[in-house]
C-alpha cells in the first residue's frame, strides 16, 4: 500500500464529516424548524405546489397513512414512468434515432428508477433518446426523496412520546424535494460541466479522426443527469459504462466531486438524526461505525486490485525477472480501469459506490480481482448500512442498533431501550424481518436463478466468477444499489423479472416494518436515562453495532461467498483458470 | 381518502415529470451552452480547421508514427457511441489469452522492450473502452518507435511526453497520465513545422 492510497480515504472521510454536519444543520432547518436562508425563494414555490397538487401540508399523519401516500406517489411513480418510456420511438428528442424501448427494459428500468436502485439493464447511448434520460432524471429526484420520508418516520419514532402521528408525508416530501434535492443539484450540474462533461442536445458527432478512422461520439444532457444521480444517490448513469465514461467523469477532479456528492446527503442523515433526537453523540458513534467499516472494506480492495492478479502478471512476466526480482510479479490489475482515476481512487469511488449505495461505477467491477469484488457484495449484502442511500442507510443503521440493543439486553437480562424508548418484542420482530428479507430475497432469488436453465445461460463467465456475478445482481437489486457487476444478461426476461422483483423487495419488504417501528416508537413514552441504561455513543457500543452488523448482516452470505469470491480467489492464488 | 390520495400523487408526479424533466434538463443545457460552450459541446478538438475528435474520447492508433493507447473492449475499438469493458473475471482464460496477445503486439511493434518493461495498464483493456490517456511509463516505452518514425531526435519526442504528463490531483487522487490524442496532436504539428522548416 502507499501513502497516497492510505490518505486518500483519510482525507475524503474528513471532508464527508464536515460536510455531513452542515447537511445535518440545514436538513434539520427543512425538516423541524421550518428555517433555511433558501426560505426566501422557495417558500413561494411550496406554496404553489400545495396548490397545484391540492395537497394539505398541515394535517398530521398516523404511520399507516403516511405509508400509504408514500407507495401512492410511487407507484404512480412507476406507472407515468413505465408509459413514458414504451413512448420513446413516437415522442421527440431523439436524435439518435433510437427505437422502441423493450418491454422488460421498461418494466425493469421503471421499477429500478422509482425504488431508487437505478439498476441499468440497458446501455444509455445505444438505447434512451434523450428525452427518455430526462423521464429518468424525474425519479432520481424523487426516489431519494422517498428515502428521507422513511427516516424522518423513523426517527420521529424515538423523538416523540406519546403521539400517534409521524408527520404530513406531503410536507415532507416536497419540503425536502424542494430544499435539499433541487438546488444542489443545479449547483452540481454547473461544477460538472465546467469540469468537463457536455450538456446538449445534439445528435451523435462523426467526426475523422487523426489516425485515418471514423468515430461517432455520443453527445447529451449528460451533466445534469450525472449531478442528480450522484446527489440523490441514484447511480444511474447516461452511459452504459458510467462513471467510467470519460464523458461522465472526465477527470478525477470531477470524480471527487461526485464522491463528495454521493456521500453529502446521506452522511447528513445521520446528524440530521443527531440533532432530531437532541443528542449529537449518537450522531458521532453512528459516523464512526461506519467510517471504520467503510476504512476498511477500502483499504482491502486497494490492497487487493494493487498486487493484481498471479496469473496475468505471470503470463506477463519473464521467468528471469520472476527469478531474479521476487515483487517483479506484482503488478496492479488494471483490467477494467481508467488510466486517469489509477488504483487507488477507482477502489475508493467502487467501494464508496457500494457502500453509500449510488451505484454508478468508475470501473468493471466484474474485472476486479477475486476479494476487491468481495468487498464491493459486502458493502450491498450487509444492508446499505455503511452510509446507504438517502435516509434508508441510516434507517438501516438504526434496525442494526435496536438489534445490538436487543442482544445487549439478552446478555445482562434486562429490558432493553434506545434513546430513551424501550425496545420491545414488536419493535425487535420488525427489525428482524426488514434483516430477513433482504437475505431471503438474495440467496433464494440467485439459488434459483442457478437452477433454472434462462438463469444459467445469461452467465457470462465460466466457474466461481459467475456465481459471484449472479450473488452480485441480486445483492445490488435487493440493496437498492443499481451498480452492475457485468457479465450477466440482464436484459434477459429472466433477469428483468426476477432483479425487478428483488429491488421491490429491497424496498418496501425492507422499510415498510420499519416505518411500523417508528409509528410505534412514537406512541411510547420516553424513559429517564437510569444507572441501568446502556450508553449508545461509547467505543463499546459502536463495537457491538459494527459487529452485530458483521454477525446478523454478513455471516448469513459466507456460504455463498465461499462459493464465489473466496473460491475464485484460491484457484487464482493456485494459479487455476476455469 | 385512498382516491384523493392517488389524485394529488398524479398531479404530483406529473408536475415533476414537466418542471424536472424537461425544465430542469434543458435549463441546465441552456446555462452549460452560454456559461461553459466549449465542455458543454463535447471538448471538441480542432486541427487545421476540421474537428477530428474529443480530448476527453480515446481514438484508435495503429500507425506506427503515432502513440497507441490502451486496448479498448468495445466493438469497433474505440466505439464512442457503444461504451464497453471487457467484463472478463480474472479467472477467465480469454483475459490472459488477450492480455498475452496485446503483449506481444506491443513487443513485436517496439523492437528493443523488454516484456518486463510493459506496465499492465497498456496490456489489460480499460473500462469504458474509450480511454483517452495512458500512463507516463506507457508512453514513455514508445518514445523510441514514434521517433523513429517520425525522423526526429528521441530526445525531443521523450522532451514531448514529458511536457504533456499530468499529475495527481491534490497529490493524492487519481494517477498521473498523458492524454494520447492531445500528445499525437503535439507530435503531428512538431513533424509540421519540422517539414516546412526544411
Amino acid at each position: 500500500m502507499t501513502v497516497q492510497g492510505v490518505l486518500q480515504i483519510v482525507v475524503l472521510l474528513g471532508v464527508v464529516a464536515v460536510v455531513g454536519i452542515f447537511m445535518g444543520r440545514y436538513m434539520f432547518g427543512v425538516f423541524e424548524k421550518n428555517k433555511t436562508f433558501l426560505d426566501p425563494v422557495l417558500l413561494p414555490v411550496e406554496r404553489s405546489v400545495y396548490k397545484v397538487c391540492g395537497i394539505d401540508p398541515t394535517q398530521e399523519m398516523r404511520w399507516t397513512t403516511y405509508a400509504l401516500c408514500l407507495l401512492a406517489v410511487n407507484v404512480v411513480g412507476f406507472v407515468v414512468l413505465f408509459i413514458l418510456l414504451g413512448l420513446q420511438s413516437v415522442l421527440p428528442l431523439n436524435p439518435a434515432h433510437q427505437a422502441h424501448v423493450p418491454f422488460w427494459t421498461s418494466w425493469n428500468t421503471a421499477i429500478s428508477f422509482v425504488t431508487n436502485t437505478n439498476w441499468q439493464n440497458y446501455g444509455g447511448e445505444t438505447t434512451l433518446s434523450y428525452l427518455s434520460q430526462m423521464w429518468l432524471t424525474v425519479q432520481q429526484f424523487l426516489s431519494p426523496v422517498s428515502g428521507i420520508c422513511i427516516l424522518l418516520v423513523v426517527v420521529r419514532g424515538f423523538s416523540r412520546s406519546q403521539s400517534n402521528t409521524v408527520g404530513n408525508f406531503w410536507k415532507d416530501f416536497i419540503r425536502c424535494l424542494l430544499w435539499v434535492a433541487v438546488p444542489f443539484a443545479i449547483l452540481g450540474t454547473i461544477i460538472l460541466v465546467a469540469l468537463g462533461s457536455p450538456q446538449n442536445l445534439h445528435g451523435y458527432i462523426q467526426v475523422s479522426t487523426l489516425g485515418g478512422g471514423h468515430q461517432k461520439i455520443a453527445q447529451g444532457p449528460v451533466a445534469s443527469m450525472t449531478s442528480i444521480m450522484q446527489w440523490g444517490d441514484n447511480g444511474g448513469g447516461f452511459f452504459a459504462t458510467n462513471a467510467a465514461h470519460p464523458y461522465e467523469a472526465p477527470n478525477v477532479a470531477s470524480l471527487l466531486v461526485q464522491l463528495i456528492m454521493g456521500f453529502a446527503v446521506s452522511a447528513g442523515c445521520i446528524w440530521l438524526f443527531g440533532r432530531m433526537i437532541k443528542d449529537v453523540r449518537q450522531s458521532r458513534a453512528v459516523f464512526v461505525a461506519m467510517a471504520i467499516m467503510f476504512s476498511v472494506g477500502a483499504l482491502v480492495m486497494y490492497h487487493y486490485e494493487l498486487v493484481g492478479n498471479p496469473i496475468v502478471n505471470s503470463a506477463v512476466v519473464s521467468a528471469k525477472a520472476k527469478t531474479a526480482n521476487h515483487t517483479a510479479t506484482y503488478r496492479s490489475n488494471w483490467e477494467g480501469k481508467e488510466t486517469r482515476f489509477g488504483i487507488g481512487t477507482t477502489t475508493l469511488f467502487e467501494n464508496s459506490t457500494t457502500a453509500v449505495s449510488w451505484g454508478s461505477t468508475a470501473a468493471s467491477n466484474d474485472s476486479l480481482t477475486p476479494i476487491g469484488g468481495m468487498m464491493t457484495l459486502f458493502n450491498m449484502t450487509t444492508g446499505e448500512v455503511i452510509f446507504g442511500s438517502w435516509g434508508v442507510g441510516m434507517v438501516g443503521m438504526i434496525a442494526f442498533a435496536i438489534l445490538a440493543i436487543f442482544l445487549a439486553g439478552l446478555m445482562v437480562g434486562r429490558t432493553p431501550e434506545y434513546l430513551g424508548k424501550k425496545i420491545e418484542s414488536y419493535e425487535v420482530k420488525m427489525a428482524v424481518l426488514a434483516m430477513i428479507v433482504t437475505s431471503f430475497a438474495i440467496l433464494v432469488l440467485a439459488a434459483l436463478s442457478l437452477a433454472v436453465k434462462p438463469g444459467i445461460s445469461g452467465i457470462y463467465n465460466p466457474g466461481p466468477h459467475g456465481l459471484t456475478e449472479v450473488l452480485y445482481a441480486f445483492s445490488s437489486g435487493v440493496g437498492n444499489n443499481g451498480s452492475a457487476f457485468g457479465g450477466l444478461n440482464a436484459a434477459s426476461p429472466w433477469y428483468s423479472l426476477t432483479v425487478g422483483i428483488a429491488m421491490l423487495l429491497g424496498r418496501y419488504a425492507m422499510y415498510i416494518p420499519l416505518l411500523a417501528v417508528g409509528g410505534s416508537m412514537a406512541l411510547k413514552q420516553r424513559v429517564p436515562v437510569g444507572a441501568g441504561t446502556f450508553p449508545t455513543h461509547g467505543p463499546l457500543f459502536i463495537g457491538l453495532l459494527i459487529g452485530t452488523v458483521i454477525i446478523v448482516g454478513a455471516l448469513i452470505f459466507f456460504p455463498a461467498l465461499a462459493l464465489g469470491p473466496l473460491a475464485e480467489h484460491f484457484s487464482m492464488q493456485a494459479g487455476r483458470l476455469f | 381518502m385512498s382516491y384523493r390520495v392517488l389524485w394529488s400523487s398524479l398531479r404530483l408526479v406529473l408536475l415533476a415529470t414537466v418542471v424536472l424533466g424537461l425544465g430542469y434538463n434543458l435549463l441546465m443545457t441552456g446555462i452549460a451552452e452560454l456559461a461553459f460552450p466549449h465542455q458543454a459541446n463535447g471538448s471538441l478538438v480542432k486541427y487545421n480547421g476540421r474537428v477530428v475528435g474529443s480530448s476527453l474520447i480515446g481514438q484508435q492508433f495503429t500507425a506506427a508514427k503515432f502513440f497507441h493507447g490502451r486496448p479498448s473492449a468495445t466493438t469497433p475499438p474505440y466505439n464512442a457511441s457503444a461504451s464497453s469493458s471487457s467484463n472478463l473475471g480474472p479467472t477467465n482464460p480469454i483475459l490472459v489469452k488477450q492480455v498475452e496477445h496485446s503483449l506481444s503486439k506491443i513487443l513485436e511493434s517496439n523492437p528493443g522492450v523488454t516484456r518486463n518493461q510493459v506496465p499492465n495498464s497498456l496490456i489489460e483493456s480499460s473500462a469504458s473502452g474509450l480511454d483517452p490517456d495512458i500512463t507516463p511509463t506507457g508512453a514513455l516505452l514508445q518514445v523510441q518507435r514514434v521517433a523513429k518514425a517520425n525522423h526526429l531526435s528521441v530526445n525531443l519526442v521523450r522532451q514531448l511526453v514529458l511536457s504533456h504528463v499530468q499529475a495527481r490531483f491534490l497529490w493524492v487522487y487519481g494517477h498521473s497520465y498523458v492524454n494520447v490524442l492531445r500528445l499525437n496532436l503535439a507530435l503531428e504539428k512538431l513533424v509540421g513545422r519540422k517539414g516546412i522548416g526544411g
